[in-house]
C-alpha cells in the first residue's frame, strides 16, 4: 500500500490562537475558501444548467415558461461558463493539490472501489486518503461529461460550425448524456445530503477529527 | 476525464446507427409502456415544444382567423371552415431542427400557400410574403418563388390529426424543404411585401433562405 497522501496546502507558519488550538484537537481544516468558493459557483452554474434544460427540453415545463430565446441564452452562457470556477481556481495553491489528489489513483482505492461494489460499508474495507474512490470517480466523470456538454452544446449553438449530420449527432450526445447527469447528479446531491458532516467541510472549510478518521483514515491534514 | 472524452466523440461518431437503433427500440417499448415512461426519454424520434413568447393564446373554430393582406388585389380572411373547404394537399417528409433534432417521415396535410396567393392576386411589384403569428412575437418571410412551391403549405393537420395548440394549431405554416424555424406556428396572417424581411430567429443570426443542409453549415444532401 502507497503511504498515506499529504495535504499540500497546509501551511504550518501562522500560529493559530488559543481558542483555534483547542478547537484543533476536534476539527481539522479541509477545504480553504478558493476551494469552498469553486465549488459554490460550479454548483450554482450547474443548477441553471439543470433547471434550464428542464424547461427547454421538458414539454410541460417548456409550454408552462415558453421564452425561448430567453432561456436559451441562459443555458448556453451557464454551460459556457461551467468549466470557469474550475480553471480560475487553478489559481488556489490548494485548490491545484486537491486535483493532484483527485487525479490519482492508488492501490486502496481499488479496495474501497472493491467493497463499495460489495456494499460493503465497514470503515476498515473502506481505506480512502482525502478523497475516496468515489469522489476521485465522479471528479474524473463530471469533468469529462461538461466537457462532452460544452462541445455538444457549441455544435448546436453555433449551426455554422459543422454540418447537419454532426448537429443531429451532437444532439442526439446531449439529450442522453444530459439525462445520466441528471442521475448522477442527484446521486452527487443524495449522498450529500445523507452525509452532514461532508456537506459542513464544504460549508465552514473544516470537519471534525473524528469524522476525518473514520471516513478518511489515510489522510494525514 | 479523458475517457469520457473519448466516449463522446465517439458517441458523436457512432450516433447515426445508435439512434436509429434506440428509436426501433424506445419506439417498440413505448407501444407496450403503460406508465408512459419512456416519454420522458431522449428521443430524436419526437418534437421538441418551442415558443418565444410566455403564453400563447388559443384559437378555435370561432376565433380562428387567417388575414392575407399587402400587395394583393383581394385581400381577405379565411375562418378554420374556409380553410378545410379548399383542397388539401398532404405531404410525407423529415422534420429538420437546425440544431440538429428530426422527425422522420411526418405527415402535414393542408392548403397549398400558392393557392392562397393566386386566389389573394399578387401584384406585379411583390416579391416576398411575411407571415405572423398570433403568439403576438413570431415572425417569419419566404421570396415568392419560394412562396408558390409545391411544397409549401398552410396546414391543418399533422400525423394525420388536426395540429393541437402545441405544435402551433389550429393553422401553422409548413415549409417542407427548409429547416423547421421556416415552418411557423399559430400563423395568423400572410402579407406580401415587396422584399424579404428576416423572421423572427432570423434577426438572430439563422439564415433567411433556410434551404436544409445548404444553409446555416456546410452542404449536405436535401431531404
Amino acid at each position: 500500500m502507497r503511504p498515506p497522501e499529504t495535504d499540500a496546502s497546509k501551511t504550518p507558519d501562522a500560529a493559530p490562537e488559543a481558542g483555534e488550538r483547542l478547537a484543533g484537537a476536534l476539527r481539522v481544516r479541509r477545504f480553504t475558501p478558493a476551494e469552498r468558493w469553486v465549488h459554490r459557483t460550479t454548483a450554482i452554474l450547474m443548477g441553471v444548467c439543470v433547471l434550464t434544460a428542464g424547461c427547454l427540453y421538458l414539454p410541460q415545463l417548456a409550454e408552462l415558461v415558453g421564452r425561448r430565446e430567453l432561456v436559451v441564452r441562459v443555458h448556453e452562457w451557464s454551460g459556457l461558463l461551467l468549466p470557469v470556477p474550475v480553471l480560475a481556481g487553478l489559481a488556489s495553491r490548494a485548490f491545484r493539490a486537491d486535483l493532484r489528489l483527485l487525479n490519482r489513483f492508488g492501490p486502496h482505492d481499488r479496495v474501497w472501489l472493491r467493497s463499495a461494489l460489495r456494499r460493503d460499508a465497514r470503515p476498515e474495507s473502506r481505506p480512502a486518503g482525502k478523497f475516496n474512490a468515489g469522489q476521485k470517480t465522479y471528479a474524473a466523470w463530471i469533468a469529462g461529461a461538461v466537457l462532452v456538454m460544452v462541445a455538444t452544446g457549441l455544435l448546436m449553438w453555433f449551426t455554422h460550425l459543422a454540418p447537419l449530420v454532426w448537429r443531429t449527432s451532437a444532439t442526439f450526445v446531449h439529450d442522453w448524456l444530459a439525462l445520466t447527469i441528471g442521475l448522477v447528479l442527484a446521486g452527487h446531491i443524495g449522498m450529500a445530503l445523507a452525509r452532514p458532516e461532508s456537506r459542513r467541510g464544504l460549508r465552514t472549510g473544516s470537519v471534525s477529527r473524528e469524522w476525518a478518521e473514520r471516513e478518511h483514515p489515510l489522510w494525514r491534514p | 476525464m479523458l475517457g469520457m472524452l473519448g466516449l463522446g466523440a465517439l458517441g458523436v461518431a457512432t450516433a447515426p446507427t445508435l439512434q436509429r437503433g434506440l428509436e426501433s427500440f424506445l419506439g417498440s417499448a413505448a407501444d407496450k409502456d403503460p406508465t408512459g415512461l419512456t416519454g420522458l426519454l431522449p428521443n430524436g424520434g419526437g418534437f421538441r415544444y418551442y415558443s418565444v413568447t410566455s403564453s400563447v393564446p388559443h384559437k378555435d373554430e370561432d376565433s380562428y382567423r387567417l388575414k392575407i393582406d399587402g400587395l394583393v388585389d383581394h385581400p381577405g380572411t379565411y375562418t378554420l371552415a374556409d380553410l378545410r373547404a379548399l383542397p388539401q394537399t398532404r405531404m410525407v417528409r423529415d422534420v429538420q431542427c437546425v440544431t440538429g433534432w428530426r422527425v422522420p417521415d411526418t405527415p402535414f396535410e393542408g392548403v397549398r400557400l400558392s393557392r392562397l396567393l393566386d386566389a389573394a392576386g399578387v401584384r406585379p411589384s411583390a416579391g416576398a410574403v411575411r407571415f405572423t403569428c398570433f403568439d403576438g412575437a413570431y415572425s417569419e418571410s419566404l421570396t415568392l418563388d419560394q412562396a408558390r412551391r409545391a411544397d409549401v403549405l398552410v396546414a391543418l393537420r399533422m400525423q394525420d390529426k388536426d395540429i393541437n395548440h402545441a405544435h402551433g394549431g389550429p393553422v401553422r405554416l409548413y415549409v417542407a424543404p427548409m429547416y423547421f424555424y421556416k415552418s411557423a406556428k399559430w400563423l395568423s396572417g400572410i402579407t406580401v411585401t415587396s422584399d424579404v424581411r428576416p423572421g423572427y430567429w432570423e434577426e438572430r443570426g439563422y439564415d433567411v433562405d433556410a434551404w436544409v443542409g445548404r444553409s446555416n453549415g456546410r452542404d449536405d444532401e436535401t431531404t
